[in-house]
């Protein structure tokens, strides 16, 4: 093996009383494309963090080149060479790339943007990325904001480079075309850490995996000798079975139909453009698309939260075909009155959800903190559904009154989930529902999924994981820029297909 | 014609006092500070100027112009841009909340002011105002070109301080969109974690453009004492309703300082425009000079409809920034 290019020893890390990182040690050698494994809230990324300056370490020490160094600041980590491409993009969305490109170099040169956009131009051909420099960042698909972020690191002179997820938001054509950059890049004498939670990824791309479990070093392997339940045993610290059961569809009955429905934004634009379909019970019903396709308007509009054009229609039925019930221009608390069991597990889980400051008690009265005839709330059922919840799906917090936002991810989701089952829904739209969680949480929720299914519950699961919807869903819906570009049969269709789907031409028809 | 004239002389007076609070206050916003405290800074600014020169003038025989000026101008900005670093020190390093931090500021300058302001007052004299004539006339002192007809009355009839913030905004509008300083500081207010990743020192930029930023809205203060009220000093709080126009001035210039030079004599027009109508009884005056708000709450309205990116407040306006936070 080559030399190492950066060496860390006894790294430690903590956030009030919660350890992030515990004593980790781990070499890093030149030239190879190392995977860091773990699941979310291992402290993969802020292991990484505390190599590109955004955290300091509290314990421990780092070696560049064999000589220990310290960071301080992201402006440190460069002068080492070694740049972090975020989850969450470091980018200013009013400038254009080739202003965002040179943020914070050399601050007394002049400004001159010809010349900025030649050299952006140098790096592209260099390393086969495409990019406009006189686009403005608010312009920019997720890709292209990924790729400037990646020629950002490369422009500042980075040799290790840090990706934190770089596919979590991409499709699969667009993570294809990431890991041949990846691949130019090594070729070009360059380091590159992924973090992930993909085993598929990391056994594709990387060279060697590094795994961390609950903020310590697990091990190292070489990927050619790793395979995906070799790397599962080693993140989880035991064996598991992976695998998402998907029960046959039993008493089929038609519970949803969405004719035509159009949603427009405030400057008129379109947002969802003729959705139609069935959606019947005991069935989960997917939606796959690149995020920001119409998915959240689609639920939106379901539950009332999403004025739809005229001519649209989402009529529900409650036990037979001839009881319909118009859902259009009903707000969400007349939905509920007439009966109609829906429940939404939104994408934005502190933000429409729950209600972050307040406890799990609170957040279960808000759906019925008026049910009573008294003046007075009554704090009682509520209490007991959240101790019931907190039971059942293991939710690890301190208390029912410590404000839900304390909590991480993964809880904050059950708590969510939870609420929204118990009121037993015919119903249940969700939204990303296992996005930040680990893999043992993701795995309860797509039971609890299958649960609902088998009890005859209609499931909408808006999924960005493509791999686990084709194996959860009966069908897919792929949106493709607020159109339906087809429905499929999750059974039949393969990744690739849906892939395309997502990404047709239509697409780029609409920009022009 | 004559009274057109001498409208447009009231409104470039009246416009240049919040044109100075106004840039400075482009600056402190573009670095993500909302400072409320203009009116404040500005009061410091002027009794600042007010009181040095007092004292410079009281303590010679014979007092020389520019002594005058630049003791004005320094003793200005320096009480100002402490009272910036006050705010600043308040709002990044103990990250207390920025609006109520700024009008904390305002009350206290004013509330500073007023009471310097008074003392001068008594020392000038127990039936006297205090005044500084030697330096108002420096400040006042306009160039030979006023003496053409019409064009000099137009542009040439005032003194230097109203050229200085025309200079003073077109080199902002310069540093902000053709320095790469600039840029970083902008990239400050906009998204300060992406400022941090990309090696900017977020809390160096924002207590530079803080200081700065009040110091030349403390200037407004200073030309307002010493040109607008010539050299004089009045307990009537009209500073602090200046400072206020010169923070709506912000939001109607879409935080552009080009737009501040016309923006603020169009406020000084708005302002003054009662005095030139024939006939307005005294509770219409009041509703004519309210006009300029009116206008700024048009341009919200306006700039939020069309929804265009590049009108919009910097978007992490008002949030302090923490890098460790998760």
């Amino acid at each position: 093996m080559s030399s190492t290019a950066l060496s860390i020893k006894n790294l430690s890390k903590y956030f009030g009383s919660v350890c992030a990182n515990d004593h980790v040690s781990l070499d890093i050698y030149k030239g190879e494309i190392l995977a860091l494994l773990g699941e979310n809230g291992s402290g993969k990324t802020s292991l990484m963090n505390m190599l590109s300056g955004i955290y300091f370490p509290d314990e421990g020490q780092i070696f560049a080149d064999g000589k220990e160094v310290c960071i301080r600041s992201p402006k440190d980590a460069y002068a080492l060479g070694i740049g972090m491409v975020h989850q969450h993009f470091k980018l200013v969305d009013v400038f254009s790339a080739s202003e965002n490109l040179i943020l914070g170099i050399d601050p007394s040169k002049p400004l001159d943007r010809k010349k900025i956009n030649q050299e952006l131009k140098t790096i592209c051909d260099r390393y086969g990325f495409e990019i406009d420099p006189d686009k403005k960042v608010y312009d920019m698909s997720v890709s292209e904001k990924q790729t400037l972020e990646i020629i950002k690191t490369l422009y500042r002179g980075a040799n290790v480079l840090i990706l934190d997820e770089p596919t979590a938001v991409l499709t699969p054509q667009e993570t294809e075309r990431l890991f041949s950059v990846i691949k130019n890049m090594k070729k070009d004498g360059k380091t590159v850490i992924i973090i992930t939670h993909k085993l598929h990824e990391v056994l594709e791309i990387s060279d060697r995996v590094a795994i961390l479990r609950k903020g310590a070093y697990v091990g190292c392997i070489e990927t050619a000798k790793a395979d995906e339940s070799k790397l599962t045993e080693m993140m989880m610290g035991e064996k598991v079975t992976l695998n998402i059961e998907r029960p046959e569809i039993k008493d089929k009955k038609l519970r949803l139909s969405v004719k035509d429905l159009c949603c427009k934004d405030a400057e008129g634009r379109d947002h969802l453009k003729n959705i139609s379909f069935d959606l019947y019970s005991g069935e989960i019903f997917g939606i796959a698309g690149i995020s920001g396709c119409g998915q959240k308007e689609l639920l939106e509009a379901i539950a009332g939260l999403q004025p739809a054009v005229s001519g649209s229609s989402i009529k529900y039925f409650r036990d037979s075909e001839d009881e319909a019930t118009e859902l259009i221009g009903k707000t969400p608390r007349a939905i509920r009155n007439m009966g109609v069991h829906l429940s939404f597990v939104p994408e934005d889980r502190l933000g429409m959800g729950l209600v972050g400051s307040m406890g799990m008690t609170d957040n279960m009265m808000l759906k019925d903190y008026d049910s009573g005839k008294l003046f007075f709330t009554n704090r009682r059922k509520p209490g007991e559904l959240a101790a019931r919840i907190k039971k059942e799906l293991d939710v690890v917090t301190p208390g029912l009154q410590t404000p839900v936002r304390r909590l991480s991810g993964g809880n904050v989701q059950k708590v969510l989930v939870g609420r929204e089952i118990s009121a037993d829904p015919t119903v249940l739209m969700t939204a990303y529902a296992v996005r930040g969680l680990d893999i043992n949480t993701s795995y309860t929720i797509y039971k609890l999924l299958n649960e609902q299914k088998k009890k005859g519950t209609a499931i909408i699961f808006v999924g960005e994981d493509l791999d686990v919807m084709l194996e959860l869903c009966d069908r897919i819906l792929v949106l493709n820029a607020g159109k339906c570009a087809g429905i499929t049969d999750g059974r039949k269709i393969t990744k690739e297909e849906i892939g395309l789907m997502m990404t047709g031409s239509e697409r780029k028809q609409d920009e022009h | 014609m004559q009274s057109l004239i001498s409208l447009f002389q009231a409104a470039v007076v009246f416009g240049t006092v919040i044109m100075f609070g106004c840039i400075g206050e482009i600056i402190t916003e573009k670095a993500g500070n909302l400072n409320l405290g203009v009116p404040g800074i500005m009061y410091l600014g002027g009794i600042a100027s007010l009181a040095s020169v007092f004292i410079y003038e009281g303590s010679t025989k014979d007092p020389s112009p520019v002594v005058c000026v630049l003791l004005a101008l320094v003793s200005s900005f320096a009480a100002s841009a402490l009272g910036g670093l006050v705010y600043a020190f308040l709002t990044i390093t103990l990250k207390a909340n920025q609006n109520v931090t700024g009008l904390t500021l305002t009350i206290f300058g004013s509330g500073v002011a007023n009471f310097f302001g008074g003392s001068l007052n008594t020392l000038a004299g127990r039936f006297e105002q205090v005044a500084v004539p030697v330096t108002s006339a420096a400040f006042r002192k306009t160039s030979m070109l006023s003496g053409i007809p019409v064009i000099g009355k137009l542009f040439f009839s005032y003194g230097f301080m109203v050229y200085l913030a025309i200079i003073i905004a077109v080199l902002t509008h310069f540093f902000m969109n053709h320095t790469r300083r600039g840029l970083n500081l902008r990239t400050v207010g906009e998204n300060p974690a992406a400022a941090d990743a990309a090696g900017i020192n977020v809390n160096r930029n924002k207590y530079l453009a803080i200081c700065i930023g009040a110091g030349i809205s403390g200037f407004g203060g200073a030309y307002y004492v010493m040109d607008y009220i010539k050299g004089t000093w009045a307990n009537d709080g009209s500073i602090e309703n200046l400072g206020w126009l010169a923070v709506a001035l912000v939001i109607f210039t879409t935080w552009k300082s080009k737009n501040a030079i016309w923006g603020a004599y169009l406020f000084g027009i708005l302002f003054w425009m009662f005095l030139y109508i024939p006939g307005l009884t005294r509770s219409s005056q009041e509703l004519f000079k309210m006009l300029p708000y009116a206008v700024t709450v048009i341009v919200l309205i306006i700039t939020s409809l069309k929804n265009s990116r590049d009108k919009q407040p910097p978007a992490a306006l008002g949030l302090p920034y923490f890098r460790e936070e998760r």
